[in-house]
């Protein structure tokens, strides 16, 4: 889905710079170009191969065009044709064009003949920009600050709270031996009445000890009872796993459906771990996250760990934009363990009855850290199956069961258990 | 059936005032319980500050701990691949074809894998030229994750490297190649385009190469025969659906008569259909598969076999012999002759017996009865062994003439009679390597064992037959660090393209005509239009045809050997027609009718239907597999008839435990003696013969478990499956693992239906498939009514309704499907000790029923007219004894799936219960292990884990090991101890066919639904499917004729269907 979108959202672009072109563009050579509109087809066009201050598929393009006329004499006109068409640069036998093709391991770059003098004066516009300064240390120190703050700030409230119950409670002795001292005066016997403890009175009450015997043994009976249907139940487990993958970010912030990932819940029983040839598919160009994600709990800094933690698993070289070959598989804690003797098809539910997956994974694209959403006991299954209606249009298979099972129970829709989904052995073989 | 006799374990009970017998009366354990040895140290007990107090202190601690630790729930890593392969996606299976060939089993197959793992083997339903999987053949997936293989090549003691090994060897063969001695390959029969070109090319290189095909057990005599009169090396083939009369004479075409695979050619004929079925009429020996199924089945001695095929080429072609046999066998002889001749080419002969003349006299009568189901244009390539050459080939290895010997696909030490001097000859080479699996009993006296790779794991290519090719491709990386033979020839030639290379490269030139090598190896199969013949290219064929000369077409040493050159002078005046064919024919007839039967005993040599030529035998569920005829398991025996073991003072009966015991004989044949031969008691053996398996009696390269039996290769004298024997008691009873312990049906006709092709013609299906009827209110009412029913009937006409099919008819009892279901099911092995106290765990079994007489009738009459003790005692006791003859019955049985279920209702804890689909449900773990249900299960088809089967040293089998647990199907629960268990209609299939469909979008077609046994039956005889599908096949089955449920009386409702089995007595 969102592939798609991405897709249109691409040729939009592509088309509103066209009509862009075709409307501004009026002279052949535009000495100026305007580095915001550069930056936009940039993005658009050049960022999936080329960084400006990375090598990546291609060279990094801080300044190409003062370095390329320092350093090899070749003026605007040179890297137009190479960004036009560099096959045929390369073809008409130009040194350094041939250079730059055999350095990046003979991929020839894609050829964007739709690109007019301006916006190739835009884009170039944009790579002249001075990289802007390092961010401030004081600005991240500030941060800092600040959330420090608030824990001292909470600090204080409990500390000022607590200032004022010893205050209260001073206040209330000095007024009992205010009173006491006032009772003295005036020669008012204050002995205090000892009667029966209370606890011998209780002892005493026979009602009352076989009530609160009565009240203690169901107390316990039923936490007995609560304690022991949670053993084996894992609902919540959060375990710590090798790589901090956040499903936040990536089905949450940047929206990437789940079957992107995990494609076998379409097909097979498992919904399977991605293989890390899939997390390469995006994370080669990926290479770091943006300012933005991070957030107050973890840094930049963190996450960029973590994608280095996937480069070391998958053997990929970041600074050679190559495998290396040394592969080290990445041992996942598994979240979801149905006993072995409970059988559970994912395609059944994913494909067949559309469920969505939050159904039994909860909010996963809001988890920053993956837990066990639900209890995944037998009554947790039976219960849907209870309550969840088969869905039967546009297949074929369930057209003839329905129209009679559904005659037979005398519904409109039939439920999962009535198709038979409460049978032991649907699931216990 | 209450049994009056008296039952005993050993001679010593017969002894009335025994003192053992009396004190093992008393004492349940034999043996005191040891407590002396923890107990008896006063001193040390006394000393122990451990007191009383401690010590429970502890086990309180420790037990709360345990329990405590239980609550904490185990974490579970997920590795996912780095790359995954495209084609794999976990949870879904993929299928490969490829082809079994191990010299013995050739077969094409399909491969289900998962995640990569090969798991079960399967029909290949493109490959029509080789019949379906066997036993064996299902099994061998098994063999790939034996944890005794080789891991890597060996020199010595110690693992070498490939590299060190090929550079070693090819040195080595250099040197020889100048010396004037022979380099020789000893193999299998590959029957490889691309390794006969292979090899072929090794000659080229290396000079003085000899290349000795050796099947351990051998055809050669057929392929003498076929040679002789085609002038090709091969066997003919046979199409026995196209016989409407079938004799064979000592041939187990069910078996491994001429490398098997006949039995789904012969099950479509055995169906009746339009009223007419085939009639298959077999003389033999032992009670074979083949005879087992036969219409009529004569026992005669192998001797006997001889002058009975003369006798038969004198009534069918012409001529005239005189041989020497009782009269019923001469009468049954005219019969099945005047039989043959009536339907003509509709006619079909074989034999089994292991002579060039019998072979000849065979396919002369196809010949001239231009039997249909007889082709003699595309000979069978499987087997190509020589066993002159392999004679030859010791003989020179004695005397120093072999410089190197290279073996692969073959293990003479264990295999050979004379492996004593095959051994000697070992160490007269200078060079010695093996190709093997497994460090066996040839390898490890070789100087370099070779790991081989399993064909799960290999390349190859097959020519079946002529012009009917097969590819064999890996369906899994190597497991361990093997090169395949061929690899190693490739690199000792100097040939750096891989194997794989080379297929594709000899396909493209030769084979494949312009067809796609892709679509070939998709399919598995190849079938070439031109006549394409591969040249065996071998020195050892060359020698076979260049050695003899032909006297009237039959090979003349043989001829001299039986007298025939004499004959020749007398009797020429009986031939009366003049085509060479025909004469050699003749010639042979009498030379065959001149054989002289022996004075004592004969022993035929078979193999068995689960270990085969035993290069199985390390597979714990071949091992497990009872065979089909004697329902034993672990082991081999001497089958010995009634008459001659009381004659010899052998037994072989049933003890109070439900085992059965056999006495030990020491087996004697041309001086080479078997000590401790187990008997067993064969109803339908030829009295004058006993039978004994190949196969077992392996000692190294196995498991102790899998050591078991005898190796009867000892006795194959000259590769002559029939020796003289002498056979004497020896002291001791054998404890064999047998599980089924009944001796004859005692007239109780209503478990096997019968009834002969006559009947069924002609009566009503009232008379010979009655529905049981019970009295309601004085009145006869069909069980199968509603109102003698205890139950309320429950609405199964919507959605599916599974029912099973099995035909009594076609079923040939060689299962396969027990195999299948194992591989499919998980089903444990649970060893020897533990199948003798009945503990096996098969979830299908196949039940074989004698029946003493000709038809039930006369069982149930002589059932009925009994009277008074005296009588009943004496007449029970003679239909206890299985007759000289019995009529054999096949059944398999497996949960019957009843709609009204007994295990559902007794119950306490609702483990079983009984699904919508028509299946009965089980849910391990809900079970508590009661047994209740099976008690009350009136077909005795529910299993309980009395132990603890995976992961356990004492049951040290395939479940017991990392590399053997691969087998196991992910789909299905491996139960544990203290539950039930039992065949679920394999619901993991059914309910996957579901799935598809539904993700599909579609409806199911009929024949999608299949168990692991309906697939795995390349016979037709069982027919799993939807009844409520009105189309479908099992649909129309159950309203067959034929059709009824077993034990119908009881009200079950089974959802599994059996049809009558209908013999053809009609004699012409």
């Amino acid at each position: 889905m969102k592939q798609v979108s991405n897709r249109k959202l691409g040729r939009n672009i592509l088309k509103l710079s066209l009509i862009f072109i075709l409307t501004i563009s009026t002279s052949i050579f535009a000495q100026e170009g305007d580095p915001a509109k550069g930056k936009s087809l940039f993005n658009a066009n050049c960022a999936a191969c080329h960084k400006l201050d990375k090598k990546m598929t291609g060279p990094a393009l801080r300044h190409i065009e003062q370095k390329l006329a320092d350093e090899q004499g070749l003026d605007r006109a040179w890297l137009a044709a190479w960004i036009r068409n560099s096959s045929s640069v390369i073809k008409s036998g130009d040194a350094y064009a041939a250079k730059i093709y055999d350095e990046y391991g003979g991929a020839a770059m894609t050829a964007f003949p739709q690109l007019s003098d301006q916006d190739i004066s835009d884009i170039l516009a944009y790579t002249a920009e001075e990289a802007p300064a390092p961010v401030e240390v004081a600005t991240a120190s500030g941060t800092g600050q600040a959330s420090s703050e608030s824990g001292i700030s909470n600090k204080i409230i409990l500390g000022a709270l607590a200032l004022l119950f010893a205050l209260l409670a001073m206040a209330l002795l000095l007024v009992r031996r205010t009173l006491n001292r006032f009772a003295e005066a005036k020669n008012v016997d204050v002995t205090e009445t000892k009667g029966v403890p209370i606890w011998k009175a209780f002892v005493q009450n026979q009602f009352l000890v076989l009530v609160t015997v009565i009240f203690l043994l169901l107390a316990s009976g039923y936490y007995l009872y609560g304690y022991m249907m949670q053993i084996g139940v894992d609902q919540g487990y959060q375990p710590v796993q090798p790589i901090h993958f956040s499903h936040k970010i990536h089905a949450g912030d940047n929206g990437i459906d789940c079957k992107f990932c995990h494609s076998s819940a379409r097909v097979s029983k498992t919904s399977g771990i991605p293989s890390l040839n899939v997390c390469m598919n995006c994370h080669k160009s990926v290479y770091e996250v943006a300012e933005t994600t991070a957030t107050e709990e973890y840094s930049k800094e963190f996450y960029d760990g973590e994608i280095k933690k996937l480069y070391d698993a998958v053997g990929w070289s970041d600074a050679d934009q190559k495998y290396t070959g040394e592969t080290q598989p990445v041992k996942w804690v598994r979240i979801h363990n149905l006993p072995d003797f409970a059988y559970f098809n994912h395609s059944q539910h994913v494909s067949v009855a559309g469920i969505e997956c939050q159904t039994c994974h909860g909010p996963i694209e809001e988890m920053e850290i993956v837990s066990q959403y639900s209890p995944l006991t037998m009554g947790w299954c039976i219960n849907c199956h209870r309550d969840t209606n088969v869905k039967v249009k546009d297949n074929a298979y369930y057209t003839k069961i329905h129209e009679e099972l559904s005659k037979k129970y005398g519904v409109e829709e039939l439920t999962a258990a009535q198709m038979g989904g409460l049978e032991c052995g649907k699931c216990h073989y | 059936m209450s049994s009056n006799k008296k039952y005993w374990k050993s001679v010593e009970e017969l002894n009335e005032n025994s003192s053992i017998v009396e004190t093992l009366q008393q004492n349940e354990f034999v043996e005191e319980i040891p407590t002396d040895e923890f107990l008896g140290n006063k001193e040390s007990l006394e000393s122990s500050k451990t007191t009383r107090r401690d010590f429970l202190k502890y086990v309180g601690f420790s037990t709360a701990a345990a329990s405590l630790a239980a609550c904490e729930g185990p974490v579970i890593k997920s590795i996912p691949y780095v790359v995954q392969p495209v084609e794999i996606i976990p949870g879904v299976a993929n299928y490969y074809a490829t082809t079994i060939a191990d010299g013995f089993d050739f077969a094409s197959v399909l491969v289900k894998t998962r995640e990569g793992r090969p798991i079960k083997i399967e029909n290949n339903t493109l490959a029509t030229t080789s019949g379906s999987a066997n036993a064996r053949v299902n099994a061998s997936v098994l063999g790939l994750y034996d944890s005794m293989r080789m891991q890597g090549p060996v020199k010595g003691d110690s693992y070498i490297s490939w590299e060190d090994l090929n550079a070693e060897v090819s040195q080595k063969l250099t040197e020889l190649s100048g010396s004037g001695k022979q380099i020789v390959l000893l193999t299998q029969t590959f029957a490889s385009p691309s390794t006969s070109k292979l090899i072929s090319e090794f000659k080229q290189k290396y000079g003085n190469v000899n290349h000795v095909v050796y099947d351990a057990v051998s055809e050669s005599a057929a392929l003498d025969a076929y040679q002789a009169k085609y002038n090709e090396r091969g066997l003919a083939s046979y199409d026995f659906s196209k016989a409407e009369t079938i004799v064979s004479v000592g041939g187990d075409f069910l078996g491994d008569w001429q490398g098997g695979g006949f039995d789904s050619g012969y099950a479509a004929g055995r169906i009746p259909t339009k009223g007419k079925m085939s009639r298959h009429i077999q003389f033999e020996s032992n009670m074979s598969l083949t005879g087992a199924n036969a219409d009529k089945r004569v026992p005669v001695t192998p001797s006997q076999q001889k002058l009975v095929l003369a006798k038969l080429y004198s009534e069918v072609v012409g001529g005239s012999v005189s041989v020497d046999l009782p009269e019923h066998i001469l009468t049954a002889v005219s019969k099945a002759a005047s039989q043959l001749k009536s339907v003509g080419s509709k006619g079909v002969v074989v034999t089994g017996v292991q002579d060039v003349n019998a072979q000849t006299v065979v396919l002369e009568i196809n010949d001239y009865l231009n039997s249909k189901a007889f082709d003699a244009a595309t000979p069978i390539k499987i087997r190509q062994g020589n066993d002159k050459a392999v004679n030859t080939l010791v003989a020179e290895m004695k005397a120093g003439k072999v410089g190197a010997i290279i073996m692969s696909g073959v293990n003479p030490i264990y295999t050979l009679p004379n492996a004593a001097d095959f051994a000697e000859g070992l160490t007269q080479t200078e060079l010695s390597v093996t190709f093997s699996l497994k460090a066996d009993e040839t390898s490890t006296q070789t100087q370099y064992i070779a790991a081989a790779p399993h064909y799960l794991e290999s390349w190859g290519d097959v020519e079946l037959k002529k012009g009917h090719f097969a590819l064999m491709q890996p369906t899994i990386r190597p497991l361990f660090d093997t090169k395949q033979f061929q690899d190693a020839l490739l690199n000792w030639t100097g040939n750096d393209v891989s194997y794989h290379d080379y297929i594709k490269q000899t396909w493209n030139e030769n084979i494949l005509a312009g067809s796609s090598f892709s679509q070939a190896l998709h399919d598995g199969v190849f079938v070439s239009n031109g006549a394409i013949s591969t040249s065996n290219g071998t020195n050892a064929t060359a020698t076979a045809t260049d050695d003899k000369t032909f006297v009237g077409g039959i090979i003349e040493d043989v001829a001299t050997g039986l007298g025939l050159n004499k004959d020749k002078e007398t009797t020429t005046a009986t031939e009366q027609t003049t085509t060479t064919a025909s004469v050699s024919g003749a010639s042979a007839a009498r030379a065959l009718a001149s054989s002289t039967a022996s004075a004592g005993l004969e022993l035929s040599l078979y193999t068995k239907v689960g270990m085969g030529d035993g290069k199985q035998a390390n597979n714990p569920w071949l091992q497990e597999f009872p065979d089909p005829i004697t329902r034993t398991s672990w082991d081999n025996y001497l089958t010995v008839s009634k008459d001659d073991a009381k004659a010899l003072g052998l037994k072989s009966e049933h003890v109070a435990n439900g085992g059965l015991n056999g006495s030990y004989a020491n087996v004697t044949v041309n001086g080479t003696t078997i000590e401790n031969v187990p008997v067993i008691i064969q109803p339908g053996q030829a009295k004058g013969s006993v039978g004994l398996s190949f196969g077992y009696g392996r000692t190294t390269g196995l498991k102790n478990e899998m050591k078991t039996g005898v190796n009867a290769y000892k006795l194959y004298h000259n590769f002559n499956n029939v020796q003289d024997v002498s056979v004497s008691a020896a002291q001791g009873m054998h404890e064999f693992a047998s599980v089924q312990l009944h001796n004859t049906l005692m007239g109780r006709g209503d478990i096997i239906k019968e009834t002969t092709l006559e009947i069924f013609n002609t009566k009503d299906k009232s008379e010979w498939n009655a529905i049981p009827v019970v009295s309601l209110n004085h009145v006869e009412t069909p069980v199968t009514s509603p109102e003698v029913d205890l139950w309320d009937e429950y609405d199964r006409t919507i959605g599916h309704h599974f029912n099973l099919s099995i035909d009594l008819n076609a079923c040939t009892g060689c299962g396969a499907c027990v195999i299948a279901c194992h591989a499919e099911n998980n089903v444990p092995v649970v060893g020897k000790e533990e199948v003798r106290k009945s503990r096996d765990m098969h979830w299908l079994r196949i039940d074989r029923y004698y029946s003493s007489e000709e038809s039930f009738a006369e069982d149930i009459e002589k059932k009925e007219n009994i009277s008074g003790l005296g009588s009943s005692l004496s007449e029970f006791g003679e239909m206890e004894h299985a007759s000289d003859n019995p009529q054999v019955v096949f059944q398999p049985v497996m949960c019957q799936h009843c709609n009204h279920a007994p295990c559902e209702t007794v119950c306490p804890v609702a483990a079983t219960s009984h699904g919508r689909q028509g299946q009965n449900h089980m849910a391990y773990n809900r079970c508590v292990g009661t047994r209740y249900c099976a008690n009350n299960c009136p077909y005795k088809v529910r299993r309980f884990n009395w132990f603890l089967y995976s992961e356990n040293d004492e049951f040290d089998y395939h479940m017991n090991d990392d590399l053997g647990r691969m087998v196991l199907n992910p789909d299905v629960v491996v139960r544990s101890r203290g539950v039930m268990e039992k065949c679920s209609m394999c619901i993991q299939k059914t309910q996957k066919t579901i799935l598809d469909a539904k993700r599909d979008g579609r409806e199911i077609k009929d024949g999608e639904f299949q168990t692991a046994c309906s697939a795995a039956c390349g016979n037709g005889a069982m027919v799993f499917g939807d009844i409520n599908d009105k189309d479908s096949k099992v649909a129309k089955l159950l309203e067959d004729n034929r059709m009824y449920h077993l034990l119908e009386y009881v009200g079950t409702e089974p959802n599994v269907q059996y049809h009558t089995k209908v013999r053809n007595t009609t004699e012409a």
